[in-house]
């Protein structure tokens, strides 16, 4: 069953109608195979021009969409010989952020990325994407270990923000993030990531200090959640819609900035439509991102990793 | 003008107007709320003598407080972009930031300066919480780059001194690029074989904290500064329960291992003398550590 956002509206009455027909046919043995065609072909058309022209707000609620591919959907579409690794070797396993190593287009990298979960169960259980230190701790491990190896490490960032919890600021949440940044910031292998749903401000940051920075065509990257913004500036979360028009939070303001470098196109009416489809996608892109940094010595990539980063908001801006 | 004009008239304006007295002379501490005579707060800069609450000071009063005396040289920061996004709320960004700069006479939040403590260079990035809430933008990054450039050419310790809400949301996107280049910046110091020495003020959160500000070689903050990711209220929004008591406070860190120290005010100059003396009495750190390998003594023949 399809979940259907507010905009998206038109296109659920249509393809409720098909549904409806397809539902009749098979009672009455009437062949209306062309009526579906006609209003498929409709649907689609609606569907096409409705996300070419999606507002950031719209995006916010595309990005955030529970059937938008995460993390294990990912592994499972794109990844051979996944393995799983866990714990942070200093205080817990945290499920919210997974790791492990795997090949992805044939090439062995290290895999580490946000997962929401796809169920209330297990939305409540990967704690909705949002990390602890002791994810941020794992991660840092897991790049550690690729570099140790020789292993390219990919990220997949998908979450609201890092937890805001007692337990959380307790065991140092902020330095957790600020020495993964730094971790990220000086590895010596290729390091590529890919926001691939929700960038949510310092969680999404420290898995994304990569010598490349792809984006999914819908997901977005920002500071500040669009109601944090709201609440704070307009001291209303209701403009939600407004912030996140001003955060400038989509991938192709983002593009624009120079603050990424590339775009995955997602399958028709988004990602949450076809999630293996924009797997494979994401996968070719990462793969191409990967290729660009092939044969570049460990002092180069680190090099080149700081100067990018030292670049933004200096050149590029228009 | 005359003697009158200039000097009687303003006295007589100040003596009628209704809100002196109290206001001008006395202040309240908003921890214990007992009333402290300027002169009092101002003798004990800016700490209350009763209760020792920990208030705000300006950054030129807080380097006339650490520093030697016989001034500082401020280092430059380059010019960066002005409201790169034309962020507007209900308010427009360009006008937030025009007003802070008149207020503030500066620029933006941090004023970096190169000086002497006990007679050795430092550089000092120090913050104005008064600027926009202290927040981080690009030019706090190039700020902090600056600071970090500095202390590298002149082989001088660098010395932060925060006081910050947290990103500037007006830069979007922008501003969290300031984590990861304010960690560069600090990592060229500390590459250096420079100490870097963070000195965490009310209130440091968010992205400065989650990034160059939990970095320091040396972690010190004032008593009863907040310091932490999240802000209390998002927490407690989240989780659906009261903090515990003193949470996120410096003395709750200190406890929960996350800073070395809690300096009193009256005594960090002296704090920071001691710790760069001791820091910089050994062989002077290189860049890259020796591996433990090479360390290792060659294996004995049977």
């Amino acid at each position: 069953m399809q979940t259907y956002l507010d905009f998206e509206k038109p296109v659920a009455e249509l393809e409720g109608k098909i549904e409806e027909l397809r539902h009749v046919s098979d009672g009455s043995g009437v062949n209306i195979v062309e009526e579906v065609d006609r209003l498929k072909a409709k649907a689609d058309r609606l569907l096409r021009s409705t996300y070419a022209k999606l507002t950031p707000w719209q995006k916010a609620q595309v990005a955030r969409h529970p059937e938008r591919p995460h993390f294990s959907d990912v592994v499972k579409a794109v990844v051979e010989d996944f393995t799983p690794l866990a714990g942070d070797r200093r205080f817990a396993e945290d499920v919210a952020l997974a790791g492990g190593l795997g090949r992805v287009g044939g090439r062995a990298v290290m895999l580490i990325g946000h997962e929401k979960g796809s169920d209330t169960e297990g939305r409540v259980r990967h704690n909705f994407g949002m990390a602890r230190p002791e994810g941020y701790r794992k991660a840092m491990r897991l790049m550690r270990l690729a570099e140790r190896f020789g292993l390219p490490v990919v990220s997949l960032v998908d979450t609201p923000g890092a937890f805001p919890g007692i337990d959380a600021e307790e065991r140092g949440q902020a330095e957790a993030i600020a020495r993964c940044i730094q971790t990220g910031l000086s590895l010596r292998v290729p390091f590529v990531a890919a926001i691939v749903g929700e960038g949510g401000s310092g969680g999404a940051i420290a898995l994304a200090t990569a010598d490349r920075v792809i984006m999914f065509e819908h997901a977005i990257y920002s500071v500040i959640s669009p109601e944090g913004c709201a609440s704070i500036l307009w001291r209303d979360g209701a403009h939600a819609a407004e912030a996140a028009e001003a955060l400038k939070l989509t991938a192709q303001d983002l593009q624009r900035l120079g603050l990424i470098d590339r775009i995955v196109p997602e399958p028709l009416g988004g990602a949450q439509r076809d999630p293996a489809a924009a797997a494979k996608s994401l996968a070719q892109a990462i793969g191409a991102a990967l290729a660009e940094l092939d044969g570049l010595a460990p002092d180069d990539l680190v090099a080149r990793r700081g100067e990018k980063f030292l670049a933004m908001g200096r050149t590029g801006l228009g | 003008m005359s003697w009158l004009t200039n000097f009687v008239r303003p006295r007589i304006r100040a003596l009628v107007r209704k809100d002196n007295g109290g206001n001008n002379l006395w202040h309240k501490c908003p921890a214990c709320e007992r009333m402290i005579f300027h002169r009092d707060l101002d003798a004990a800069n800016a700490v209350c003598p009763h209760c020792d609450h920990h208030m705000p000071i300006k950054p030129a009063r807080r380097l006339a407080l650490l520093l030697d005396e016989g001034g500082w040289e401020r280092v430059e920061v380059p010019a960066v972009p002005v409201d790169p996004l034309r962020f507007r709320d209900r308010k427009r960004y360009g006008d937030r930031l025009k007003e802070a700069q008149t207020e503030t006479e500066e620029k933006d939040a941090v004023i970096v300066v190169q000086g002497r403590l006990d007679g050795r260079p430092v550089v000092v990035a120090a913050f104005n919480f008064g600027f926009i809430g202290g927040s981080m933008g690009i030019a706090v990054g190039e700020a902090i780059l600056a600071a970090a450039n500095r202390a590298v050419t002149q082989r001088a310790p660098l010395i932060v001194i925060t006081a910050s809400g947290g990103a500037r949301m007006q830069e979007g996107a922008l501003s969290l690029m300031q984590m990861p280049r304010t960690t560069i910046a600090v990592d060229q110091v500390k590459a250096a074989g420079l100490p870097y020495i963070v000195v965490m003020t009310h209130p440091t959160t968010g992205g400065v904290t989650a990034s160059f500000a939990m970095l320091g070689d040396i972690a010190m903050a004032e008593p009863g500064a907040i310091i932490g990711f999240a802000g209390a209220r998002v927490i407690e929004e989240t989780i659906g329960q009261a903090l515990p008591k003193g949470f996120q406070r410096a003395e709750y860190l200190l406890d929960h291992g996350m800073l070395d120290m809690v300096v009193h005010r009256r005594d960090l100059r002296d704090r920071l003398i001691r710790v760069l003396g001791l820091l910089t009495a050994g062989r002077r750190a290189e860049g890259a550590p020796a591996t433990a390998m090479a360390a290792l003594p060659a294996p004995a023949s049977a």
